[in-house]
């Protein structure tokens, strides 16, 4: 897994690629964990790179959900899922929790 | 039934991506489609994820046995431990149409990895948890 952000002015785009596991989830959690701890909480994840995510990498997308949308202070919002992810969030009931927008520019817009 | 490599691995996260690699090589080779192939390898990873961190109770601390057997009815994978019993029984159920502040983070690997499969067996015996994961052919 590679993870890369960038840091606009409205929100923070996070790209991911290869795999989120339970190997990688810690990782990305921490990539998180850096934008929000600076108070940044409006955040477009970019999934269209992810080839593959588990569980554990659900748990941290519901964690930082959670923590971005408490006290309507942000959100979290994803672009560029592909048809293999989209089914792993449909299976976890994750596809009302979440914006899901086809593509980066309309995601990062949206804030 | 044809073809039962058996590939052992040591219990680790780092793990998950090789034994993916074997379980997506054997599948491709038994004829699973590709979404198929996709539901296999997201069994397989919630499988052995569960193995390390309940029945061995972190990393470093058993192997996983992976054997792969096909045949003309379906793709079965077997994984293995020396762990902890595993009682599916008192793994919760997770509430997958809850609102977000109502979430749980455990419970849901194990249901998905229900889902992605056609059949889910566990026994344990000689000190040994044996999971069998069924896929069918289309």
């Amino acid at each position: 897994m590679e993870i890369h952000n960038i840091e606009y002015k409205h929100c923070d785009l996070i790209e991911i690629s290869g795999r989120v596991d339970s190997s990688t989830a810690p990782e990305l959690a921490e990539a998180i964990k850096k934008i929000t701890d600076a108070g940044r909480f409006k955040i477009v994840i970019d999934m269209s790179k992810v080839e593959f995510i588990s569980s554990a990498g659900l748990r941290v997308l519901i964690a930082t959900q959670k923590n971005c949308r408490r006290y309507n202070r942000g959100e979290l919002v994803f672009a560029g899922i592909s048809k293999f992810i989209l089914e792993v969030f449909d299976l976890a009931g994750f596809t009302p929790l979440f914006k899901i927008f086809d593509d980066v520019v309309t995601a990062v817009g949206y804030f | 039934m044809s073809n039962m490599p058996t590939m052992i691995f040591p219990g680790n996260y780092k793990s998950l991506e090789k034994i993916a690699d074997f379980v997506k090589q054997e599948a491709q080779e038994s004829g699973l489609s590709r979404s198929q192939i996709f539901a296999v390898e997201n069994a397989v990873d919630e499988a052995c994820s569960n193995i390390i961190e309940h029945a061995y109770g972190g990393e470093g601390v058993g192997d996983i046995h992976c054997t792969t057997l096909s045949d003309p009815k379906g793709f079965t994978i077997i994984l293995e431990d020396h762990g902890q019993a595993f009682n599916p029984e008192k793994v919760p159920h997770p509430d997958i149409n809850a609102p977000l502040r109502d979430r749980k983070s455990h419970g849901l690997g194990y249901y998905m990895m229900r889902q992605w499969m056609d059949e889910v067996k566990f026994d344990f015996h000689d000190n040994r948890n044996r999971l069998t994961l069924v896929k069918f052919k289309e």
